[in-house]
């Protein structure tokens, strides 16, 4: 068994500091927002989540073709690690933003081109672990596993644009205006640094959940490799 | 040279026509198999009249609302038929190891794929064909449009094309028919929200600036999942 490596150790408690410093710029040095009020805090960390989860999503279909070229298990472990972490933060992404949309919008849910392409997408990946948990044979689970990580990967944009065909009323902080949107601001200074903060600290966090969950995977491998031992 | 040029040349025609002669084999069998027995049309015919039949009575489909949920109601019914047809085509492969003689016999692994998603497409036009003139006797509504009809087709393609690849994955699983809806609708419902788009512009005689852009995107869609379901296909029945 081989022990955590000091940088992973150094990492993980960077990174519980970096949340609590994001979270007090967001709560305290940040601005109140005129029109929103409180709950606009919500949004540091919703563009944080999500900016990770969409990174990890889209490095999932790269490691999809990395891994059909190589048909190496190890990049099998680093793209279900990527998935499984990328899953998650963009849940939390919806689950804030609903929270932001009940008094900004007057509505937990509404289907808005983002917000039912983040639904799907969020499908796509949970029918991933489905397939993948159908499947005995390591090598089988894997290729299965990539193909499907690529053709959702691929499918998730088209679904952005077919939703077009209908308005959208999120709005477009970062870049670009949309007329329709409700809830649209424009930032501060405090509330940029915030913001940014926010982005760094969720990056790190995620690279740190990263590792942790590939070693992970390599302890799961290793316990399935020493049961088929015991057994045979 | 010259000669080897004309070999070679002569080898890769010979290749080519062992592909397409490889397809039209598999989608004969494939016809052939179920004009003997109409298992899965037959199947997939009743599912969709009956999926129409819950359709009239959940949405009280009367003259006013009718107008604006034709175009899903059909799709949704092409879907769910589509799912069985698909998920029956390929679990008759894998049940009694047909999958693994066709994948024994000499041919591009491609060329099975081409083949299934041929014939699975047969299968969902035919009974398109069927349930198109029914509603329209059915509900007194036109369904005969050219441009629907284009719709049909388009949509039809994108929905096989990528659900022929999943099936043919999900076949191999242990939760099998199962999976492949939950698998094939997050990935197809770009391609079904155009088709019901574009289908529900030509119903209402809109403009054709206003449907250009979903049928652009069907085709669009059609293109890369062909192409990409082309590209993977070998990993999907690698032993």
């Amino acid at each position: 068994m081989n022990s955590k490596p000091l940088a992973l150790k150094i990492l993980d408690a960077v990174s519980l500091l970096l949340l609590l410093a994001a979270a007090y710029l967001a709560i305290f040095v940040a601005p109140t927002e005129k029109v929103m009020g409180d709950v606009q805090r919500v949004f540091y960390f919703h563009i944080g989540t999500a900016w990770v989860a969409l990174v990890g999503f889209v490095f999932t279909a790269g490691l999809s073709v990395i891994y059909l070229v190589t048909k190496d298990l190890k990049w099998d472990r680093i793209q279900v690690a990527a998935v499984e972490v990328s899953v998650v933060f963009f849940l939390i992404t919806i689950i804030l933003g609903s929270i932001w949309a009940r008094p900004a919008w007057n509505t937990w849910w509404t289907w808005d081109p983002r917000l039912t392409t983040a639904a799907i997408t969020e499908l796509i990946y949970i029918a991933y672990f489905m397939l993948r948990q159908g499947i005995d044979d390591p090598d089988r689970r894997a290729r299965f596993g990539a193909v499907y990580a690529l053709i959702g990967g691929l499918s998730a944009p088209i679904t952005f644009f077919a939703i077009r065909l209908f308005r959208t009323i999120h709005p477009v902080v970062i870049a670009g205006t949309n007329a329709e949107a409700e809830g649209t601001f424009s930032m501060t200074p405090e509330m940029r640094s915030a913001f940014f903060f926010a982005l760094f600290a969720f990056t790190i966090i995620f690279i740190d959940l990263f590792w942790n969950r590939i070693r992970l995977g390599e302890t799961q491998d290793k316990v399935e490799q020493l049961k088929l031992k015991v057994t045979m | 040279m010259a000669k080897q040029s004309i070999q070679r040349a002569g080898i890769s025609r010979q290749s080519s026509g062992n592909f397409f002669q490889a397809i039209r084999a598999i989608v004969w069998k494939d016809l052939r198999a179920e004009f003997r027995s109409y298992e899965l049309l037959s199947a997939m015919l009743v599912f969709s009249l009956l999926v129409l039949l819950i359709f009239n009575f959940a949405l009280e489909l009367d003259v006013k609302t009718r107008q604006s949920v034709t175009a899903g109601v059909l799709w949704a019914t092409f879907a769910f038929a589509g799912t069985l047809g698909l998920n029956r085509s390929m679990a008759i492969e894998k049940d009694r190891g047909c999958l693994d003689g066709l994948l024994l016999a000499p041919v591009d692994r491609s060329a099975i794929y081409f083949g299934k998603f041929i014939s699975n497409l047969v299968f969902m036009l035919i009974v398109e064909a069927i349930v198109l003139p029914l509603y329209s006797v059915l509900y007194n509504t036109n369904l005969f449009q050219p441009g629907l009809i284009l719709v049909i087709l388009l949509g039809s393609i994108g929905y096989t094309s990528v659900g022929t690849l999943l099936a043919a994955m999900s076949v191999q699983t242990r939760t099998r028919d199962v999976l492949l809806p939950i698998l094939l609708f997050p990935v197809a419902f770009a391609v079904l929200l155009a088709a019901v788009k574009a289908s529900g512009g030509f119903l209402d005689g809109s403009d054709f600036s206003e449907i250009s852009f979903p049928i652009n995107l069907l085709i669009g869609y059609d293109i890369i999942f062909i192409a990409t379901s082309f590209m993977v296909f070998d990993n999907i029945v690698e032993e």
